[in-house]
């Protein structure tokens, strides 16, 4: 703390802060635990620099008002937890369909229902992927550190905004509660992409057009001077309903590809000691802070362990993963839940190797020792 | 890897343990050190036993909670029945005066000091005790320096609190000085 802006934060508050560097300038929820903070601190913090804070009467209308001020211009988020993500489903199906750049923070407690609201969970990671009904892109990052709860909110923004789609920063109890060392970047050091925007006045502006060499099509804002149309409905270009089988599959095939076709862009990941590694533990979130510490000790103990931390959820680093599981004996799944990521990966390994699972659904941390054990045993 | 150090404290609700806990770490972070800092939510931190913990390390720290502490400190009786196995046997447990150590407790080194009653009498307020119970752990674990300690305390407490506060911190260095 010798410099002003090394800091002790919670993920909760460092997520707000990475918000508003994005340029978050509205924000609208219904406060959960272990959430709240993010609520707390936007409303402290937005209206200090000409933003909005709306408390809203439930969690649908919070995630409503978020895909409204982002139709009307403004970088906008929503944050809640597990029973929270139930309610808003129905809207990011919408958001997704209606391309609608928000960000949707679910700092992950013990489910289901209103379960355990002051405890860790990972238990809605498939719930990001498939919440919401019918086919639709999903963009899923998930923070290890108050650092990178920082720095990966402001990459959901970029995201959002970019491939026009709601993006998840899939926080849990963990990361976002405790207290940890952050260096605030300066403003001139992070990257913020802003929305592609129609020409100021263009007669022949189509909402729902891709222009030649673009991923999304331009987004004006309401307020701008177009009159376009917005509906959850299948639309063409003009952005009015379709029945049209063609309208519906060129669409759907836009928006499946809009993230398939650019996985390099979006999918992070770390990795430790994967070169000669005969074991490899594949955890995120806060569960990786357990991982790395139990490859430590295994380590220590002349075990080969490697530790894979996919940073973006969704899409799953299919590739890299489908690499690495061909040179090992095993991969360790560790997850705050009954066993959920570890699908994506064992249907993405097919076989090549063991897949393991070390989960935990009674609201407790996975401890380092319980990742060790489980590496001694099928070492 | 140098061993990092881990802290439990425990008493109960609004002794200001999670304050405690803050400063300790920020003291830490002064000192150009790595700190984590967490604590308990729900019933259990209104009244009953609630507890902080800090971790303190020159390098990363991964695993952020604390499984068995370098130092526990317990004010109350409940805190203290309830937590006081979780030191390691070369731990140190400190605690209030007013508390009965359980038996069959294994610590490298028992300090039994009157924190509470320190705050109340000589320093004069109850609620510095928190203060009062940082200073003599810094004085027993001297894992932050006691210039970043204070900064720190400063840094949080309220304006016009300062020379209480301080006066509670020196009260904390002088409770354990024969330990």
């Amino acid at each position: 703390m010798k410099k002003s802006n090394v800091k002790l934060m919670q993920g909760n508050e460092a997520c707000v802060e990475g918000a508003i560097a994005a340029g978050m300038r509205f924000y609208a929820g219904y406060p959960i635990t272990p959430s709240t903070e993010i609520a707390e601190v936007s409303a402290q913090k937005l209206p200090r620099i000409g933003g909005k804070f709306i408390q809203m009467e439930d969690e649908i209308a919070g995630i409503a008002a978020a895909i409204g001020a982002s139709l009307a211009g403004l970088k906008s988020m929503t944050a809640t937890s597990g029973p929270g993500f139930s309610l808003k489903q129905e809207n990011i199906g919408y958001a997704a369909l209606a391309e609608i750049p928000i960000v949707i923070v679910d700092v992950q407690r013990g489910g289901p229902s209103t379960g355990l609201p002051t405890a860790p969970s990972q238990g809605d990671i498939m719930q990001a992927k498939w919440g919401t009904h019918g086919d639709h892109p999903v963009i899923a990052l998930s923070p290890s550190s108050v650092k990178e709860t920082f720095d990966l909110t402001i990459r959901c923004f970029n995201l959002a905004e970019k491939y026009r789609t709601p993006v998840f920063l899939m926080l849990d109890e963990v990361v976002g509660h405790m207290r940890e060392k952050i260096e605030i970047p300066d403003a001139s050091e992070i990257e913020v992409i802003d929305r592609l925007k129609p020409a100021p006045g263009d007669k022949n502006y189509l909402p729902y057009k891709v222009e030649e060499g673009q991923i999304v099509p331009p987004m004006a804002a309401y307020g701008d001077g177009f009159r376009f149309h917005v509906t959850g409905l299948m639309h063409d270009e003009s952005g009015f309903p379709s029945n049209s089988s063609e309208v519906a599959h060129h669409l759907m095939t836009r928006l499946m590809k809009k993230v398939e076709d650019h996985l390099d862009d979006i999918i992070t990941y770390e990795e430790n000691n994967i070169e000669d590694a005969e074991i490899v533990l594949l955890s995120y979130g806060g569960t990786a802070r357990s991982a790395k510490s139990a490859m430590k000790k295994a380590r220590e103990k002349g075990l080969k362990v490697g530790l894979f931390r996919p940073i973006t959820i969704w899409p799953f680093p299919e590739k890299r993963v489908k690499e690495i599981a061909k040179n090992v004996k095993a991969i360790i799944v560790a997850e705050m839940n009954y066993g959920q990521l570890v699908l994506e990966v064992e249907r993405v390994v097919k076989g090549a190797t063991e897949v393991y699972h070390v989960g935990k659904i009674n609201g407790e941390v996975i401890t380092p020792d319980e990742i060790l054990s489980k590496v001694e045993e099928v070492k | 890897m140098e061993r990092q150090i881990e802290i439990r404290l425990t008493g109960s609700g609004g002794q200001g343990l999670i304050l405690g806990g803050i400063i300790l770490a920020e003291a830490a972070l002064l000192d150009g050190k790595n700190a984590i800092q967490s604590q308990s939510y729900g019933p259990e931190a209104r009244g009953g036993a609630s507890k902080a913990e800090v971790i303190i390390s020159n390098d990363e720290i991964d695993y952020p909670k604390v499984e068995t502490a370098d130092l526990l400190l317990a004010l109350t009786q409940v805190a203290c029945d309830k937590y006081a196995v979780t030191v390691k046997k070369d731990g140190i447990l400190l605690v209030d005066s007013t508390v009965n150590i359980p038996e069959g407790i294994k610590a490298g080194k028992i300090v039994q000091v009157p924190i509470l009653q320190t705050a109340t009498e000589v320093v004069g307020k109850s609620m510095v005790a928190n203060i009062v119970a940082i200073g003599a752990i810094q004085q027993l674990l001297n894992i932050v320096t006691k210039e970043s300690l204070e900064t720190a305390v400063l840094n949080r407490v309220p304006k016009g609190t300062e020379d209480l506060n301080r006066k509670a911190l020196a009260e904390g260095y002088k409770l354990v000085e024969k330990y």
